[in-house]
């Protein structure tokens, strides 16, 4: 054998894995699902683990049913997860309006798949990224994170429980098909935990909800825990009655709004890989970020320099760490596996620079290749 | 240090009035649990009334109690969630007869898990709050805001259905039943998933449109020849929250971190990729799950990606490796530079990459599809070379044995040694793979 030091220790599997063993290190202790691939492997391998660490994890009827027991396990005390496909995600629509609306930490992964309706099952895609910000009546914000490898499975499934303990809303891990089922090579060090902040427990009765500072964010008040919890998805008072009160009504949506649209800067998350030399910056997010990575590795040695920002928060739009990386560059691309679903959000981002995309919609990923071409 | 003294609560209402019409059965049934409730006696923060929408969805405003009001028909699966997170508390589920129609789906699954929650329907046979539409309840030949000539649908029995899949308690009554506060806390006591369909006047609409009383409740029944009073009471039935908990716990987790020590060295110096198309039985993506393992015991990522049709028994099973000295952020294969080829299964999913592979590239096929027109090298692997039978589900993995030894990606040493450490599959598993290079050393 040759004199290299021996590698530290490396494992062989994929981001569902990590996803669930996220999940485990963060508390999770409630976990409903209903069969879809490729989230499939989530549900079984929850299925078997939560009866391990006193948790309770069901198989639902179906998708309306399991984010529903969520719902119910959360204001009952529990930390819950669910996870599903695209058209899982359209059946969950109504009640992610409930977790909006009455302010429930939710997380919810969203393993995307290809096309409309049952699309490409199952192959890769990106088609959600707009779905998860508006899948749901009234228009409110939420938070979608997005890992790019199986190390940020876990870390970023570690995060969205941390971010849906701090705001009280559903927190969405936005994943594929090919993140999630490929198995891959993971340097064990590379798992990073996030830190999640415990929930606090209220030392006095109080009120489950507050509007007032408008960006507050009252502790979750749990049934059983020695005064009496209210909760309703009609627009409601402090004391959760319903009202429709237009002052009551405006301070509760408008709270709905500040308490994570006044805190992006806690949620912005982003990897930038600046090129001072670069007058081409690539966003991406999720597994088409992989193939970004190669390419601008490759482009580097042999091309021309490029610089990268992978994002790995969605919603809101990291608008900050966007600005930040497009200093400097005259031309952005953004690849995606959908019609440019984020070059959107990107354009008005970044109105003075000129903003390309690389689309694929075949059910197969974009190739370094590809990006190389793009950026030539 | 506080003392708590329990003293028994007269009342689990608050001091507003109900807000429903003169004469609508949802003020004495109401009443009938609120009596329920204090001859129960428990601590009303333990008890949580989850509605839904629908004048029944008011209801939990008027108790002291804690509340879940929830999404139309969905009040059962919050009250499930709730009750397997907590099954100390009370979960009381009330909700119309449109609830119970467009929460069919978890009507019945309730009732078949036998969840402990109690469900009072407030069947008045017709939608109250949206103007008096027709329901899943409506009588057959009643007039509602959607039924101008009569109901031409017969209606569901609520009670039946969920007694035939296991509810614990059901039992069929009215709002002007005087036992009614004692079915409600029965129901409660009995464990298990409990229903009471209790029959009540809508008097803006149903009672309008029919000329409906309350003496005609009996004829209904009569007519439909549904009993009533007590229909079902199963209390031998596990109830699902205590039968999760009492459930046997997988002793081992499944998803420790399992490293993979690195014993070998490769001199593999760039990216590396093969495809294995065989068919399903073959087990092609367990023998390449084992080539990667042993890849990694050489000092290479590897990465896997799998294919094969939602018949999971049939057809086709591809498995993409791909292999690089450097940690692979791609894992993406367009052509390959190794196509092992098992069967015609495996043959029809690959044929398109055989003119696309480059001239330095391999072709590995078994004798019935070696038949092959390509640029790329092709070599002949015969299964009848090994000195031990190489049976179908042993072709995955013989191949990939047969591959490393013909490509040299790493040492063959790593797969024995990835073998060997398979558990309980170890002496299978090194079979093969011995097998496997045998077949590979005949390799013509």
């Amino acid at each position: 054998m040759d004199q290299r030091p021996t590698p530290p220790p490396r494992e062989y599997t994929d981001g569902s894995t990590a996803i669930v063993r996220g999940a485990l290190d963060a508390g999770c202790d409630f976990f409903a699902g209903y069969p879809i691939t490729p989230a499939s492997p989530i549900l079984m391998m929850m299925m078997r683990e939560m009866p391990r660490v006193g948790g309770i994890a069901v198989q639902g009827e179906d998708e309306i049913a399991s984010i529903g027991m969520c719902l119910g396990a959360v204001l009952a005390g529990a930390r819950a997860m669910t996870a599903t496909s695209g058209p899982g995600l359209s059946l969950y629509s109504e009640n992610l309006g409930l977790a909006i609306m009455g302010e429930v930490p939710l997380v919810v992964v969203d393993v995307q798949r290809l096309g409309p309706a049952t699309g490409g099952a199952t192959t890769v895609g990106q088609g959600d990224v707009q779905f998860v910000r508006w899948g749901t009546s009234g228009g409110y914000p939420i938070i979608a994170l997005a890992p790019s490898s199986v190390p940020e499975c876990y870390h970023l499934t570690m995060k969205a429980f941390d971010l849906a303990e701090r705001f009280r809303c559903p927190v969405f891990l936005l994943t594929d098909k090919e993140l999630n089922m490929t198995m891959a090579t993971v340097a064990v060090e590379d798992y990073r935990p996030a830190e999640v902040r415990p929930r606090p427990a209220p030392a006095e009765p109080g009120l489950p909800y507050r509007y007032a500072p408008a960006d507050e964010v009252p502790p979750l008040r749990p049934y059983g825990a020695g005064e009496t919890v209210r909760f309703t998805g009609s627009t409601h008072d402090e004391r959760a009655f319903i009202t429709k009160h237009p002052p009551t009504v405006d301070a509760l949506n408008r709270h709905l709004a500040a308490k994570i649209e006044d805190h992006r800067d806690e949620i912005e998350l982003a990897a930038a890989d600046p090129d001072p030399a670069a007058d081409t910056l690539i966003v991406s997010y999720g597994v088409t970020a992989g193939a970004v990575r190669e390419a601008v590795r490759r482009s580097r040695a042999a091309v021309k320099p490029v610089s990268s920002l992978v994002l790995h928060s969605l919603w809101p739009v990291p608008e900050h760490a966007l600005r930040a990386a497009a200093a400097g560059a005259r031309r952005v691309l953004v690849p995606e596996l959908n019609l440019g679903q984020y070059r959107l959000e990107v354009e008005r981002t970044l109105p003075q620079v000129e903003v390309a995309g690389l689309n694929r919609i075949d059910g197969e990923m974009i190739t370094p290749e590809q990006i190389l071409e793009a950026v030539r | 240090m506080t003392t708590t003294t329990i003293t028994p609560l007269a009342s689990y209402r608050n001091d507003l009035p109900y807000p429903f019409c003169p004469g609508c059965g949802h003020s004495p049934i109401l009443d009938a649990l609120n009596a329920a409730l204090v001859k129960r006696g428990s601590d009303p923060a333990n008890v949580v009334i989850v509605s839904d929408i629908g004048c029944s969805g008011l209801s939990d405003q008027y108790f002291i109690t804690s509340a879940f009001h929830g999404l139309h028909g969905r009040s059962i699966t919050y009250a499930t969630g709730i009750k397997l997170a907590r099954p100390d508390l009370d979960v009381v589920v009330v909700m119309g007869d449109g609830g119970t129609g467009i929460g069919g789906a978890h009507l019945l699954n309730a009732a078949r898990r036998n969840i402990g929650i109690t469900l009072l329907v407030f069947n008045n046979f017709n939608f109250g709050m949206t103007g008096g539409q027709h329901s899943t309840t409506t009588p057959a030949g009643a007039f509602t805001s959607t039924t101008a000539s009569g109901n031409l649908e017969r209606p569901l029995d609520i009670c039946a259905t969920v007694a035939v899949n296991g509810a614990g308690y059901v039992w069929r009554g009215t709002s002007f039943d005087d036992d009614l506060p004692e079915r409600i806390a029965e129901a409660m006591d009995a464990g298990g998933f409990a229903l009471l369909d209790i029959w009540e006047l809508c008097t803006a609409y149903f009672v309008r449109s029919n000329k409906y009383t309350r003496r005609a409740f009996q004829s209904t029944l009569d007519d439909l020849g549904w009993p009533s009073g007590i229909i079902q009471r199963r209390p031998e039935l596990p109830e699902y929250a205590a039968a999760y908990r009492a459930a046997p716990k997988p002793a081992r987790s499944s998803v420790g971190i399992a490293s993979i020590p690195v014993t070998q060295g490769s001199a593999l110096d760039r990216r590396y990729s093969l495809l294995v198309a065989g068919s399903a039985g073959g087990r092609v993506r367990s023998g390449v799950r084992l080539t990667a393992q042993a890849a990694i015991r050489s000092g290479l990522y590897a990465a896997q990606a799998d294919d094969y049709p939602i018949t999971v028994r049939s057809g086709h099973s591809l498995s993409t490796l791909v292999l690089s000295p450097e940690p692979l952020d791609f894992a993406g294969v367009t052509v390959p530079d190794a196509l092992v080829i098992l069967s015609e299964d495996g043959l029809a999913k690959s044929r398109a990459l055989l003119p696309r592979l480059a001239p330095e590239a391999t072709v590995l096929a078994f004798p019935e599809v070696a038949g092959l027109d390509t640029p790329a090298r092709l070599l002949v692997l015969d299964p009848s070379a090994a000195s031990s039978r190489l049976a179908r589900a042993d072709h995955g993995l013989a191949a990939c044995a047969a591959a490393l030894h013909v490509l040299g990606l790493f040492p063959t040493a790593a797969l024995v040694e990835a073998a060997a450490s398979a558990g309980r599959l170890a002496e299978e598993l090194s079979r093969v793979v011995a097998a496997g290079l045998e077949m590979a050393a005949a390799a013509r």
